[in-house]
């Protein structure tokens, strides 16, 4: 499939037509859904009259924005009106916003094609996709594997061909830890680049809405289009969205990069050694080497486990039942709030939410969440003593290459773990880009992650690429 | 009402305003009182999954001239969610502020010198409005419950006092001075019956030089009338468990105005843990000292001063035009009664028309110039007009908007001439000669028989006064 530069290209110069690559991205879906388990909705018609929408301004000799034409997957935790949004619970059954999420428009005003909407993690928790309420996502490349999570529908449906962009969500390494797992580029921006208005929050103060593609540039494209200020966030960020694309062949030569002992340690040999690949690679560009260690990353899973459930117990309360989705009669208003939760929510979910009441109770808030709290300003306070003596860091996105389904269900820690490496930057809001480097156990995929400083996309976009033609994709 | 002798009760006022901003505090939503239900309502202040709030900086303009009004610190503020299930909060959260208030500490002096300290005044979303069918009117027992969300997201401040009123009385005096600047201030219209002022009353008693005693908190009281009885009620209740050798259990209270009682709603052991954390949808709040000043500079005279000015102009007034006057001051439509005065018209009348016809119908304040009001009271006292006909073109001026003069003219209302009123007199006498008979033999009743026919035959145009002057003169 064509990568989104390419299909804007020929969409804009009449190479082909937005409704033509269009059906060529349905087909894809219509031969390798019911395997996949990508889509959980897919609005054909809507999409038919977005392209042909776009195929009549061209006509016209309209402008039709930087992703003319490109079909894009949306996670199905970001609102289009009208259409089917269910974050993969239960608890949303039949529910249809009536309005789209900032980025949608964005997309829409940049001549993007949105095609349907992906699996997730329920609520974005997870990093498998194999807490969705409609049956997991198979990694498109090993179909025995997890695609990662929680934007696994999002990383399957570019890395099967199906869209050459999906956006996901990313709130501990949502977007960058299935981007690893299925050989993408997955992209966390700094906090308030992107606009959250229309994303059903998990975490509010760590989710950060990005893009995954096949290509560097490809990503630098799509963040440019959806970022920028937006009234409608309190949180965003002032200023418009930045220049990107002309900064992606920019290359790393003077940059200093931090090789971070805690972004690797504990990662297999395979991954260690594609990190190590990487660095090297980063030298050969003309980038200087720094070896660094920041021992508070070792805490930021620990924080992260009682900041994200707290915000989250306060975030998912609206889903009782007297307004929209899912109500489960019973006695009175009460119980039929909990009847209602209690078959709406899945298990981790519901894990989630109990660990973050408790953190946040009378009694308890000082130790979990205030404690919490305190690690996510050190960490805050460690990546800025990072970026004195280095430009960009370096390390690992994930632990392992893909792994089989059920192999950490029963163990929750375990599956958290995953984790680990992506979550720093959530803590910080800072950006953070996953790109593979080389493949490991079965040929899969390895996803090499660099960090920067915030509004420092341009830079880590520049990095990006040089890994991404020392891998073999000029 | 006093309490038994060595009693004291020791009250704190939590006042509920909401704002009289255009729009809601978080979204675009109009900020109106009486739409059809579920009409002011947007994916924000529904909750809908996926909304973000965004914060009405005019309402943050009001809070701040509410505190700077009350003495109090603005400080940089943060925004909290407080948690909590209920239907008519569509977040199951309701954003507020915790330990960081926008206004910190504070005082109110009443016009019996007495001063109340203020703990805080800080911001706060409203919720819904809940109307629960069958059973008792409460969510318990209810058959089936309504909610209307058009109240959902008004913007509110909290205006919470020291523990320091001592009486029924002091708290009403309390509440109406307090209601008398939020309307200074242009935050409120001050109406309760509206629900746009609401009171919780914390109350405790204690026998005199002991410490505060265990306190309830008495729920949503929607007028003076019901802070004044429901606070009497139980600090009497207090009082009599105390000496019956019980222990006043700490607990909120519902306050029932029928039967002039109050009851447990929840026990303090059971209350929620709101759980408390800063709402990450939002940032902090830090208002600038040039904001601040421009707050300050805007602000009108509060009603202290305004009542001391009022107060200097009055020469031994009556108890009529005394309380005349609180309601003028309370309600903000002393600059109607100064221009009055400064026209010569007298003070009973310059006061009455104010206190009466404008205060009974305020919502249309707005219709009515200090010009028309003046030129109408100026039309009575020189008897171009009767007091019914000045105070029948008032009320259409303030329902309808006009010009005295025309008002006048348009109603057939001119002045009687001279000696036509002896004429009607004697006409009635001669038409009704049984209710004259018994008029004349005592009956004073029927003054008032003739003061109404003598009305509808000239419009309105007679002098009630000037109609008794003529019966007597022919008795």
């Amino acid at each position: 499939m064509r990568s989104v530069r390419q299909t804007a290209r020929d969409v804009q110069s009449g190479e082909t037509s937005a409704l033509s690559v269009l059906e060529e991205s349905l087909a894809q879906i219509r031969a390798r859904n019911d395997e996949l388990n990508v889509f959980l909705y897919v609005d054909e018609d809507g999409a038919r009259a977005a392209a042909s929408a776009v195929d009549e301004r061209i006509a016209r000799g309209e402008d039709v924005g930087a992703l003319a034409g490109v079909p894009v997957a949306l996670k199905d935790n970001l609102c289009q009106t009208n259409i089917p949004t269910t974050c993969s619970s239960k608890i949303l059954e039949g529910w249809r916003p009536p309005y789209n999420a900032t980025v949608v428009d964005r997309l829409l005003l940049a001549g993007a094609v949105p095609v349907g909407k992906t699996n997730l993690d329920e609520f974005a928790m997870g990093s498998s996709t194999e807490n969705s309420a409609f049956g997991p996502t198979r990694n498109p490349l090993d179909t025995t594997r997890v695609p990662g999570g929680s934007s696994g529908g999002s990383a399957a449906s570019v890395a099967a061909d199906m869209t050459p962009l999906a956006l996901g969500s990313d709130t501990g390494g949502s977007i960058r830890q299935p981007a690893a797992l299925c050989g993408l580029i997955g992209v966390k921006p700094t906090y308030g680049l992107v606009s959250r208005y229309g994303l059903i929050a998990f975490a509010s103060s760590l989710d950060q809405i990005g893009p995954l593609t096949k290509t560097v540039t490809d990503a630098a494209m799509a963040l440019e289009a959806i970022a920028g200020h937006d009234p409608l966030d309190s949180t965003s960020l002032p200023e418009p969205s930045p220049s990107l694309v002309t900064h992606v062949e920019d290359g790393v030569a003077g940059k200093r990069i931090g090789v971070v002992r805690e972004l690797i340690d504990g990662a297999d040999e395979e991954v260690v050694a594609a990190v190590e690949r990487a660095v090297a690679a980063l030298k050969d560009a003309g980038a200087t080497i720094v070896e660094l260690s920041v021992p508070e990353f070792r805490l930021g899973l620990s924080a992260y486990y009682l900041i994200a459930p707290a915000e989250a117990s306060s975030n998912l309360a609206r889903f009782d039942g007297v307004r929209y989705g899912l109500r489960v009669d019973a006695g009175d208003v009460t119980a039929m709030m909990e009847a209602t939760r209690t078959a709406g929510f899945g298990e981790e979910v519901k894990r989630r939410i109990m660990l973050g009441t408790y953190a946040l109770s009378a009694g308890y808030y000082d130790a979990y969440y205030g404690q919490a709290l305190k690690v996510r300003t050190l960490t805050i306070e460690a990546f800025g003593r990072a970026y004195q003596e280095a430009d960009l860091l370096i390390g690992a996105t994930t632990p392992s290459v893909a792994f089989e389904f059920g192999s950490k269900t029963a163990d929750p820690m375990a599956m958290y773990l995953s984790d680990v490496f992506t979550i720093p930057s959530n803590l910080s809001g800072e950006p953070a880009i996953s790109v593979p480097f080389g493949t490991g156990e079965a040929g899969l995929p390895i996803g090499v992650q660099l960090l920067g400083p915030g509004r420092s996309e341009a830079q880590l976009f520049a990095g990006a690429r040089v890994l991404e033609i020392a891998d073999g994709r000029p | 009402m006093t309490l038994p002798d060595g009693w004291e009760m020791v009250v704190g006022l939590e006042v509920h305003t909401e704002l009289k901003t255009n729009t809601k505090m978080f979204c675009g939503c109009a900020n109106a009182f009486g739409a059809a239900p579920n009409t002011n309502v947007c994916p924000i202040c529904l909750g809908l999954p996926g909304s973000l709030p965004v914060l009405n900086v005019r309402a943050v303009e009001l809070a701040m001239a509410i505190g700077t009004a009350l003495h109090s610190t603005i400080s940089p503020s943060t925004f909290h969610r407080k948690n909590y299930f209920y239907p008519d909060m569509p977040k199951d959260f309701q954003i507020s502020q915790y330990d960081l208030p926008i206004n910190a500490g504070g005082h109110l002096d009443l016009p019996d010198g007495s001063r109340v300290s203020i703990e805080r005044a800080h911001l706060e979303e409203d919720t819904g409005k809940s109307t629960h069918l069958g059973g008792s009117g409460r969510i318990h027992g209810a058959d089936r419950s309504l909610v209307d969300y058009n109240r959902s997201g008004v913007p509110l401040v909290e205006i919470v006092s020291g523990p320091d009123i001592r009486s029924s009385a002091q708290a009403r005096t309390y509440a109406a001075e307090l209601r008398g600047i939020l309307i200074a201030t242009g935050a409120s219209d001050g109406r309760m019956e509206e629900g746009s002022m609401r009171i919780d009353a914390n109350v405790s008693v204690r026998r005199s030089g002991e410490p505060f005693g265990t306190r309830c908190e008495i729920k949503n009281l929607n007028s003076l009338r019901s802070l004044v009885r429901a606070i009497d009620f139980e600090a009497a209740r207090q009082v009599e468990l105390l000496e019956g050798g019980g222990t006043v259990r700490q607990e909120t209270r519902h306050w029932d105005e029928n039967d002039g009682s109050t009851s447990t709603m929840r026990v303090k052991e059971e209350a929620d843990d709101y759980r408390y954390f800063r709402e990450p949808d939002l940032v902090d709040l830090v208002p600038d000292q040039a904001w601040q000043d421009r707050v300050r500079d805007g602000l009108q005279p509060m009603p202290a001063e305004r009542r001391a000015t009022l107060s200097q102009r009055l020469d031994s007034p009556t108890q009529s035009v005394l309380d005349a006057l609180e309601v003028v001051i309370d309600l903000g439509i002393d600059e109607f009664v100064i221009a009055a005065l400064d026209a010569g018209v007298d003070a009973d009348l310059a006061f009455a028309r104010a206190a009466n016809e404008i205060a009974g119908d305020l919502d249309n304040v707005a219709n009515l110039s200090i010009g028309s009001y003046v030129a109408t009271l100026k039309m009575e006292q020189s008897a171009e007009l009767s007091a019914t006909q000045a105070k029948a073109v008032l009320v259409e001026i303030l329902a309808n908007g006009g010009e005295p003069v025309s008002i006048a003219k348009g109603k057939g209302y001119e002045r009687l001439a001279s000696g036509a009123l002896g004429d009607v007199v004697a006409q009635l006498i001669e038409e009704n000669p049984d209710e004259w008979t018994r008029y004349r033999e005592g009956d004073e009743k029927l003054a008032q028989f003739f003061i109404g026919q003598v009305m509808k035959l000239t419009k309105g145009q007679a002098n009630g006064k000037d109609v008794i002057a003529e019966l007597q003169s022919r008795r």
